[in-house]
């Protein structure tokens, strides 16, 4: 479907005087990262489908501060919270769909404390939501019968115990879901959280991406799904270290239900 | 004379316990170095916690091997400690088995401490064996050289040896029950102490009545010992267990603390009616330092954690950054955190009460940035650890003071930083372009 995205911001729903249902995070790897871009337009065609009523607060949003916390620049986070809540506080917004788990984690338990309170879900939450209210419908299509493993974000998983909304996507593909031998609570990290992704790894045997790729590789997986821009950065290019880039795909949950939509 | 043995028994029962509260009191004050943290709030939620994780080792089970034997090592200990209180009983008062009046119920609490005491020595020979047959590799660890790898070889032996002498002096008492002896009426069960018995055959009465007597003696000062021993020892954890579960993180493991000396001024900078140039008020505190750098910059939770690690070492094996040979190990962190505690409780002690700068702290002199700078903040240390230990709450505090107070992060990082400070973004892209994407195709 060629069409073009339909992407309304928040400045044009006040200037109607409108609000809508819900507002898209979209988060700095899903704005500018070239891979994460392509998740984030997947993820619009299905909002766009749905006929889901959503913004974006496009250049009015600003990092949730995640990567400076977790590098321990408290100060830095709290400017950036603080900044962001005004902003959505602004515009009145009660709930939020993020495609990022670290974005989602931020302001679901970071930012209450400071004063922002939003209903904050995980974009394949909110889909898993659609999908039981009859809203999008999902035929497995290309996917059917396929082996995906899902690698388990930390900061949708263990950090917030969501481990089933995306096994319950691929489930409904039509696809076999395989797990690897660490997953869920114990699932191993990707290697990117706590700023990891903003710096070189310190001296070691082998990076952690590499033994996770691994792990997922054991499954002899078609597609490795992923539910986080920096786990899905982390996992591709792991796969193209082991040179299996031709055989194995790694795609976010929104990318295939947009692929099998055919949007 | 007649009294002699009672007399003696009770110095040793006030010595061993006096000690130990001695300890206990020590524990306490070094614990509460650290800073004050309220957690009152949720209490059924935190009984429940306790009774779940601490009581029903929950967790433990996770590894079904190692969790199966240990809940026989807790249950067995827990339960045949109900004899624990007849021996000191019949200690002082000079009785033999004073609650055999309790007739069949004591026959069957006998045999039931027996049948856990032969289970107890299988677990306990299976755990040495996982330690230095098997060599499992949590247990060889670097931190886990020298005196930590002793402690954990030792307290197997002296659950062993009390093991050993609970049936020893069963087996004799119960052929002393047979030979119809003076004093050792027939009371009790013995289901595994019988099936010894028979290499006393052959033992005259007094030799019996000396070999019961010093296994009964010595089980009790054993035991008395192994309590003093835990202040010592990794194995603090079979009593603090209990409060650290209780004091566990409720919130869901992703969500960090919000810093509120950072809240204060971040509120300041953004108040429009605060005076930039105003004198800070003459009583005013001293900011609070960010982060921290030694333990009594951790808050008293976080110390507590440190002396209840049992360094079992399930948060290492599930580190992501120790599995890829990066220095980070999360049990080194507790371990580093409890020793130099309690260095600074000895300096404490040994000025008279009040702690003189030893130009020592945990950061650089245990813990160095590189382990720190390794963490994902994964969670998965703090997801293993089987008594809710949150060894990440330390990394991070002291991340906060390596960035904070002293401005070294690695560059990358700063460089991350400063894109979020100047466009709002980790990456060094402009905040216009932040809606470019739903443009380009």
């Amino acid at each position: 479907m060629a069409s073009e995205l339909k992407v309304p911001t928040m400045a044009e729903f006040f200037a109607s005087g409108t609000v809508p249902e819900v507002l898209f995070w979209v988060g700095c790897a899903g704005s500018f990262d070239d891979r994460a871009k392509k998740i984030t337009k997947a993820f619009v065609k299905i909002l766009n489908k749905a006929n889901v009523s959503f913004a974006v607060l496009g250049t009015e949003e600003s990092c949730t501060g995640d990567p400076a916390k977790r590098a321990g620049n408290e100060f830095l986070f709290q400017m950036q919270a603080v900044t962001n809540i005004e902003v959505l506080n602004a515009y009145e917004i009660k709930k939020i769909v993020t495609a990022c788990p670290h974005c989602f984690n931020t302001i679901k338990n970071e930012y209450p404390g400071l004063g922002g309170n939003y209903e904050v879900v995980h974009h394949t939450q909110f889909l898993k939501d659609l999908l039981s209210e009859g809203r999008i419908s999902m035929e497995g299509g290309t996917f059917k019968g396929k082996r995906i493993t899902f690698h388990d974000p930390c900061y949708l998983g263990r950090a917030n115990g969501v481990y089933e909304a995306p096994r319950d996507l691929i489930r409904k593909l039509d696809a076999e879901l395989i797990e690897m031998k660490s997953c869920k609570q114990r699932g191993l990290c990707c290697g990117a959280g706590g700023a990891q992704m903003f710096k070189e790894p310190e001296k070691g045997d082998k990076d952690v991406n590499i033994e996770r790729t691994e792990q997922a590789l054991e499954t002899k997986p078609e597609i490795i799904a992923a539910g986080c821009p920096f786990c899905n950065t982390m996992m591709t290019d792991g796969v193209k270290n082991k040179e299996k880039e031709d055989d194995v795909a790694v795609m976010d949950i929104a990318e295939m239900i947009a692929a099998a939509e055919d949007l | 004379m007649q009294y002699l043995p009672n007399v003696i028994f009770v110095i040793l029962l006030i010595a061993g316990i006096g000690f130990f509260v001695k300890n206990v009191s020590k524990l306490k004050r070094n614990i509460f170095l650290g800073k004050e943290e309220s957690l009152t709030d949720d209490k059924p939620q935190r009984w429940k916690n306790m009774a779940k994780i601490a009581l029903g080792q929950s967790k433990m089970v996770v590894r079904p091997i190692a969790g199966a034997l240990h809940i026989i090592v807790y249950v067995g200990f827990v339960i045949i400690n109900i004899e624990v209180l007849e021996i000191i009983l019949d200690g002082i008062f000079g009785t033999h088995r004073m609650f055999a009046v309790l007739g069949p119920v004591y026959d069957f609490l006998i045999g039931s401490f027996e049948v856990l005491a032969l289970l107890v020595i299988v677990a306990v020979v299976i755990f040495w064996i996982r330690r230095n047959v098997i060599k499992l590799k949590r247990f060889f660890k670097p931190e886990m050289e020298g005196w930590p790898k002793n402690d954990g070889n030792l307290i197997l032996c002296i659950e062993l040896v009390l093991m050993v002498l609970f049936l020893t002096m069963n087996g004799a008492d119960y052929q002393l029950q047979q030979m119809g002896a003076d004093h050792y009426a027939e009371a009790g069960a013995f289901p595994i102490s019988s099936i010894i018995a028979p290499m006393f055959e052959g033992m005259s009465i007094s030799s019996l009545v000396l070999l019961e007597r010093t296994a009964w003696w010595l089980h009790i000062a054993g035991i008395l010992f192994f309590l003093n021993y835990l202040y010592y020892s990794k194995h603090l954890h079979i009593l603090l267990a209990f409060p650290n579960t209780y004091y566990g993180k409720l919130t869901p493991k992703g969500q960090f603390k919000n810093l509120q000396s950072v809240t204060d001024e971040v509120k300041m900078m953004m108040d429009p009616d605060a005076d930039p140039y105003a004198e800070p008020a003459e009583d005013a505190a001293v900011p609070d330092k960010f982060g921290a750098s030694d333990v009594q910059d951790l808050s008293w939770v976080q110390l507590l954690n440190a002396y209840t690690c049992t360094e079992c070492g399930r948060c290492t094996s599930e580190c992501p950054a120790n599995q890829t040979g990066k220095k980070l190990s999360p049990r080194k962190i507790m371990m580093d955190t409890r020793d130099r505690l309690e260095e600074v409780g000895k300096n404490i002690d040994a000025n008279k009460g009040e702690f003189k700068d030893d130009g020592k702290q945990l950061l650089n002199d245990y813990i160095t940035p590189e382990e720190l700078w390794a963490c994902t903040s994964c969670n998965a240390c703090v997801q293993a650890c089987p008594i809710s230990i949150d060894p990440l709450s330390i990394i991070m505090d002291m991340r906060q003071y390596l960035v904070m107070e002293q401005s070294a992060a690695p560059t990358d990082l700063n460089n991350m930083m400063g894109n979020i400070e100047n466009n709002g973004a980790p990456w060094p892209f402009n905040q216009m372009d932040r809606l470019n994407w739903s443009k380009e195709s």
